[in-house]
């Protein structure tokens, strides 16, 4: 398109009243809305999510599997809860980097110009993420089918799982809003999520059992919040979970969020 | 109508720092409505920072402002709804189309479905965007971004409208578009604050101009009275041979008292001239001194030489205030 002679029409600009305003939800649905039309433009970002996940669970089940369990076939049953759960940390990390790199562009000053419910682009990127979770999981649970992974606890068993998986994405996806607002280069984001995620996953039930670990670590583990996860995921899918189980799941969530949401606020409207 | 009613923008002692810099040092500022005005500077000068404290993107440390009547701090959130703001850098998704960002801004604003559609359609046709529509906004040329940008900022029409910097960046062409747009809205009767490092592009555009330095506002009034006080008389000299300029600055700056400026290429020289006999007096020393003139004439200073003026005016008083410390 030439950019010679562009003009807007020189006939009266009609001027626009604000309508009444939206409500906080109807905001929130607009920015869900934008979430979901980023699916459809970039569809590449699942690539991003689920290999890492699937390179795991091959690896893990056909090259330690039969080492670590006896057989792949029995290790696929003990890990594919626990590459759940690693999957959806993953995930939020990529969601810290997302919103990193929507600061640095100035659209969030738009964003923040607007008479609008001040958290409304969060929910927004909340239903992403949700989105992403359950998009991600279905695929790491698909794989794990074709490879022989059996949910004893059926398809309640796996519901279940998916709505803890998503309470889980959300809790921890705070941390990286706040490091996304606090960080002004993405690749950081992504580096120090790593960095602090890595260990935090490794050094937990996902990949072993952790009765051969020396006991300095096993007592980490032990208290480790992604364990807690690992444990009551484990016991959803496959029968025999336990409230208290869910509800130590629940704990670091539920703590992340009352803490973190406020602090991201405060620093969101800040900036 | 009081002072109140009649101002779109009224600030007094704004002030932020960042660490130990001052970026914005005290201004106050009075736009009326109604009126293309500028914020002229260079960079790092506290334009932009200025503009988003108005913006209630960033609170201000100290000082007052009401924007279209309603408090800054107050009630940020009546200033939103009488505003708009069209960033420097694109304030777009890259990732949506044109018709989906704009889509997304109608709703937010409270427009439904149909009515957001409608709304978003009416601004691409009129901002002549129709034929990208549904193209990715990051395949947009820079023209292109700064439209839609642009429109963005109208979905509601706003009370004021913030433009930062709108023509950093894009080439001659798309400048005059962007130029031709702002003209547009103001005949409308748009209030409109632009920030500006071209002196050409506040000349051109703004009934008035605010000029901002180091955080502080060193200057203000229409075009036409930034020239008149910094002197009527501007003397332009070009040199034939320019390997003697160093020599002659320093004759001009001895004969006229005032600071001399030198042209882009390095030949020519400007110095205010308090009469037109100060002038002569310095070109005929300059021609006992043996400096061939090849072109001299006597005239208004641009705005660029305002500029200059002013600045080093203001520098120069800087050092004088360390000089006494």
């Amino acid at each position: 398109m030439s950019e010679v002679g562009v003009t807007i029409s020189q006939a009266p600009l009609r001027a626009v009243e604000r309508p009444r305003a939206a409500s906080p939800f109807s905001n929130a649905l607009a920015f869900g809305w934008r979430a979901i039309l980023k699916f459809k433009h970039v569809p590449e970002q699942l690539f991003d999510l689920v290999m890492t996940p699937i390179m795991f669970t091959l690896l893990f089940t056909f090259v330690f599997g039969g080492a670590l369990a006896g057989s792949p076939g029995e290790y696929l049953q003990f890990f594919l809860p626990g590459i759940l759960i690693q999957t959806v940390i993953f995930n939020s990390v990529y969601s810290g980097v997302g919103l990193s790199t929507d600061l640095g562009k100035g659209l969030f000053d738009r964003f923040r110009s607007l008479p609008i419910w001040s958290l409304a682009p969060f929910a927004g990127l909340m239903v992403g993420d949700i989105l992403r979770h359950v998009i991600a999981g279905l695929i790491i649970l698909t794989i794990g089918l074709l490879l022989g992974y059996r949910p004893e606890a059926g398809i309640p068993g796996v519901i279940g799982a998916f709505a803890l998986l998503i309470a889980i994405g959300f809790g921890v996806g705070w941390i990286f809003m706040v490091l996304g607002i606090l960080i002004r280069t993405p690749t950081t984001v992504m580096t120090f999520g790593f960095t602090f995620i890595f260990p935090l996953v490794f050094a937990s039930n996902i990949m072993v059992d952790p009765a051969t670990m020396p006991d300095w670590l096993r007592a980490f583990v032990d208290v480790n919040p992604v364990s807690a996860m690992t444990t009551a995921l484990r016991g959803l899918m496959g029968g025999g979970v336990t409230l208290g189980e869910i509800g130590l799941a629940l704990v670091a969530p539920v703590l992340l969020t009352l803490i973190l949401a406020p602090v991201t606020l405060l620093l969101y409207r800040r900036r | 109508m009081d002072a109140t009613n009649f101002l779109a923008i009224d600030a007094s002692g704004l002030v932020k720092h960042f660490g130990d810099t001052k970026a914005v040092d005290g201004i106050d500022l009075a736009v009326p409505r109604g009126m293309i005005f500028a914020i002229l500077g260079p960079n790092g000068a506290g334009k932009t920072t200025l503009m988003r404290m108005l913006a209630t993107l960033t609170a201000p440390d100290a000082g007052r402002a009401t924007v279209m009547g309603h408090d800054l701090l107050a009630s940020p959130q009546d200033v939103r709804a009488s505003i708009a703001m069209t960033g420097q850098f694109a304030s777009l998704d890259d990732d949506l189309t044109g018709r989906e960002n704009l889509i997304l801004l109608a709703r937010l604003w409270g427009f439904k479905g149909a009515e957001a559609r409608g709304r978003a359609d009416e601004l691409l046709a009129r901002f002549d965007l129709a034929d990208a529509a549904n193209k990715q906004v990051k395949a947009y040329s820079g023209g292109m971004r700064r439209r839609l940008d642009i429109a963005a900022s109208l979905v509601v029409t706003p009370g004021v409208l913030f433009l930062d910097e709108p023509t950093t960046g894009l080439d001659p062409t798309a400048r005059q578009g962007v130029w031709q747009m702002i003209r547009t809205l103001a005949a409308h009767g748009a209030t409109i604050l632009l920030t500006t490092q071209y002196l050409e592009e506040a000349d051109q555009l703004a009934e008035r101009i605010a000029v901002i330095d180091k955080g502080k506002k060193i200057a203000e009034g229409t075009s036409r009275e930034l020239k008149a006080a910094t002197g009527s008389g501007f003397l332009h000299v070009a040199l034939s041979d320019p390997a003697r300029i160093g020599e002659a600055s320093a004759l001009l700056e001895a004969r006229l008292g005032a600071t001399v400026q030198r042209d882009g290429d390095g030949t020519a020289l400007s110095a205010m001239a308090k009469t037109p006999e100060a002038a002569t007096d310095a070109l005929k020393a300059m021609l006992d001194a043996g400096i061939q003139v090849a072109d001299f004439s006597m005239g208004s200073p641009s705005l660029e030489e305002v500029f200059f003026a002013l600045t080093s005016e203001g520098s120069r008083r800087d050092r004088q205030v360390e000089a006494n410390r």
